[in-house]
């Protein structure tokens, strides 16, 4: 049956199809979507770690069970869970055992841009790079494969755009039946990896990673279109499809495993080839396996001053599309033929819609109050990264997953003359988080955390986490008691408050800031955009009598208020205006608001029930 | 017979249907024989941020994104996105914009300007005699429910490329909640009729 998937919800079907019985993975954007689609398959186990390391550990243990066993992540993931990942490479596993990389070429979502390609061959783990949806389903199969044949883990190294693309693939019903697991193994040569056996283990891997390129040859997935011998590119993941667009004459070697390469498919391949060139996103990762073959890579007609590690032709930053690649090739004078002329016109530019804190979101408070603090404010990954967007300007550092608490401590320790405050989500929090506070109360500095806790991991759409109370498969679990927790690893000052409770906020954050101990806030309440919230929504209004355009409102930044055309008789300022359509009724506005001039929810009630009376 | 290839492009803003739009495109083209791709961006675009899917029809579709000129159909959910990848949209080709307007922060906190409606369309002649501008919205609240303003661009695109609702209808069925099918059904229609009045 053909189907229109997703290269995610490919990656799902393929490992079901598989018999992958158990994965584990962390919530990341490009990569999300693939847990979420196959722990709704029958017969399987799924769930969030509460980091990528943990989720390559849980994959390892299920397949050393005798289990296939796949984990999911961003990119960068694979930087936190990096020291399970070689290990696993070390040791192998019973049964097969796949780790999905999903890499983010142009940083759509992401910190950094990043070739995870580079981790395979790091580790000595072959990598196979899907092109297209269908490619994701029956390379995942085959990951699993090769893994058992090998011994090995095997890395599905996937891009945003394909994760992100739906294309056509056929999809089945069956399921590969694999035996239970049994009694664990008793193997302490393979999987106690003490010098004395890592050293074999190492010897043991060199020469797998040589039987894979053996391999490499005559694998189905590797494989060449044979055209004209003028032009030969060697290619893998998407770059594949934007050199179909471009050169449909030249011959192609389509790369399925692109990490370890066969010297003898490149070579041969190169040898009838007058011309040979890579086409690849990112780092020159298969050009410079191919150049060390000996192979010369055209370099262009004004290939300018040798760099021995540079990447000829084709960009090294960003992800591709068939303009990029078409205009590379032209000045590397591969394409003779005219650009396409554009008729002149002067762009009439969209208004900037840049991302910005939601309406009512629980956030908005705590950088409201930071700001007005002027402190620095050491942040985190996840939605309230935003902060830092005017007016509220209210982040000044943020790096990577758990980083926010560590950076403030060490400012401090380095002698920053201010008091410094993280601020990190609940999600955050449970995944790298607790380290950095814990090391706050041992090495003692004074940084205080606020948590911020809104009961989900909200920016990559709504994921279970372990303060949540429940699973990834829907299963009722304990929800984390984040005091409790807080009080356990050294922290004494610790309180919860309410996150639309600005004044609160205020008058613990100053209180705090004059004294000299750690402290941690919890502001908690749901994202606004979950369905409980959802429901309680109430436009606020804005009194027009009261209101004399003061602007305190604007300042929490938040979309649905704005400058209305009618202006303030005495002032002459602009009036403030709320929008039914984007209002939440959080209360922010109307509690920072100096005459009470936006009504809240209590009185938009009574007015409304007031009207309804009069008629 | 070799079938010709189309790109669709869709551009918006976070919250206005264009995935679901496209999801429909995408599906229509299955069902008509075509190999199809569908590409969008997740990630930092949330609701009220500028959002673009791409759909791609052809015998064989390589690349799933459409890069300059190469869009045969533009169609703009929010009238001032039509700025965006106006580049990519081949000379001559068809543009399709939704006469309504969704004002960012940028613009109501006094930073930035809303574009004319002139200006607009001025702009649009330059690249292309076949522009057509619908009032998406208000045609969607006469059908039911202004959420229905996608499925009213999709049946106005219908009646532009010439082709029948039953084609489409199946497929809008399939992709709505059960209980907006009708209002859905009336909209599609509602925008086809608009199309050919106009036309």
């Amino acid at each position: 049956m053909k189907r229109l998937l997703s290269g995610n919800e490919a990656v799902a079907h393929g490992a079901w199809a598989a018999g992958a019985a158990v994965a584990s993975g962390y919530p990341g954007t490009p990569s999300t979507e693939i847990l979420e689609v196959f722990a709704k398959f029958p017969d399987v186990y799924a769930e969030w770690a509460p980091n990528e390391k943990t989720a390559v550990d849980v994959a390892v243990g299920a397949a050393y069970a005798g289990q296939r066993a796949f984990s999911t992540m961003k990119h960068v993931g694979l930087n936190v869970a990096a020291d399970s990942y070689f290990m696993s490479s070390m040791t192998g596993a019973e049964a097969g055992l796949v780790i999905v990389s999903a890499d983010d070429p142009s940083m759509h979502s992401s910190q950094n841009e990043q070739d995870n390609r580079q981790y395979a061959k790091f580790a000595r783990v072959p990598c196979l790079d899907p092109a297209d949806s269908q490619e994701a389903k029956d390379f995942m199969i085959s990951a699993f494969d090769i893994s058992e044949k090998f011994d090995t883990p095997v890395m599905l190294r996937m891009t945003t755009r394909v994760c992100h693309t739906s294309g056509v693939v056929e999809v089945t019903e069956n399921r590969l039946q694999l035996p239970e697991a049994g009694l664990f193994p008793r193997n302490p040569q393979k999987y106690v990896t003490v010098p004395a056996n890592a050293r074999k283990l190492h010897l043991k891997i060199e020469q797998r990673i040589k039987d894979v390129a053996e391999f490499a040859t005559t694998y189905p997935y590797n494989f060449i279109e044979e055209r004209s011998n003028e032009l030969g590119i060697i290619t893998g993941g998407i770059a594949y499809q934007y050199a179909r667009e471009v050169f449909p004459d030249a011959s192609i070697l389509k790369l399925g495993m692109v990490y370890p390469l066969s010297y003898r498919m490149i070579t041969e391949f190169a040898a009838r080839m007058r011309r040979i060139i890579v086409l690849e996103e990112l780092d020159p990762f298969i050009e410079d396996q191919v150049r060390l073959m000996g192979v010369e890579v055209y370099r262009g007609i004004n290939p300018g001053g040798y760099e021995p590690h540079a990447k000829s032709i084709f960009p090294i930053t960003y992800e591709f599309n068939q303009y990029v690649v078409r205009e590379s090739a032209r000045k590397a004078g591969l394409i003779q033929d005219k650009p396409v002329v554009m008729p002149e016109f002067e762009t009439v530019a969209p208004p900037p819609r840049p991302p910005v804190l939601c309406p009512g979101c629980p956030h908005r408070s705590t950088f409201y109050i930071l700001s007005k603090l002027k402190v620095p404010v050491n942040g985190d990954i996840g939605c309230y990264t935003l902060g830092m967007v005017p007016p509220l300007s209210a982040i000044h550092t943020t790096g990577c997953m758990g980083a926010g608490i560590g950076v403030a401590h060490g400012a401090t320790k380095g002698g920053s003359k201010e008091r410094h405050v993280a601020v990190i989500g609940d999600s955050t929090f449970f995944h790298t988080g607790i380290q950095g506070l814990m090391n706050v109360a041992y090495n003692k500095s004074n940084v205080i955390t606020v948590i911020m806790d809104n009961r989900i991991t909200a920016m990559t759409g709504h994921q279970q986490n372990p303060g949540t109370g429940l699973t990834l498969q829907n299963q009722e679990t304990g929800m984390i008691d984040l005091e409790t927790l807080v009080k356990a690893l050294g922290i004494a000052k610790v309180k919860t408050v309410e996150a639309y409770d600005v004044k609160t906020i205020e008058k613990t954050l100053k209180a705090w800031v004059a004294e000299d101990e750690p402290a941690v806030l919890i502001t908690k309440h749901e994202c606004a955009l979950l369905p409980s919230q959802r429901k309680r929504y109430l436009p606020l209004e804005v009194n027009t009598e009261i209101c004399n355009g003061c602007g305190i409102c604007f300042r929490i930044g938040c979309p649905a208020i704005s400058k209305s055309s009618q202006l303030d008789p005495k002032t002459g300022r602009p009036l403030s205006q709320i929008d039914p359509m984007l209002c939440t009724g959080c209360e922010m506005c109307a509690q920072v608001c100096p005459r009470n001039a936006i009504l809240f929810r209590d009185q938009v009630i009574e007015k409304r029930q007031a009207a309804e009376e009069a008629k | 017979m070799r079938k010709k290839s189309i790109s669709f492009m869709l551009v918006g803003v976070g919250g206005q249907g264009t995935i679901l739009a496209s999801n429909v495109l995408a599906e229509l083209g299955l069902n008509l024989g075509y190999d199809v791709k569908q590409a969008e961006v997740h990630g930092m675009s949330q609701r009220g941020g500028s959002v673009t899917s791409h759909v791609r029809w052809s015998e064989h579709v390589y690349s799933p994104i459409i890069a300059q000129g190469d869009a045969d159909i533009l169609i703009a959910f929010e009238k001032s996105e039509v700025g965006h990848y106006l580049t990519d949209l081949k000379p001559g080709g068809m543009v399709l914009v939704n006469d309504y307007s969704i004002i960012p922060i940028t613009v109501s906190s006094g930073g930035a300007t809303y574009p004319a409606d002139e200006k607009l369309d001025e702009m649009l002649h330059k690249v292309t005699t076949d522009v057509h501008w619908i009032k998406g919205v208000e045609i969607a609240e006469q059908a039911g429910s202004s959420k229905a303003a996608n499925v009213v661009l999709l049946g106005a695109l219908a009646k532009l490329m010439e082709m029948d609702a039953e084609q489409w209808l199946p497929v809008i069925t399939k992709r709505v909640p059960p209980k907006s099918v009708e209002t859905n059904r009336k909209a599609f229609l509602s925008g086809m009729q608009a199309m050919s009045n106009i036309k």
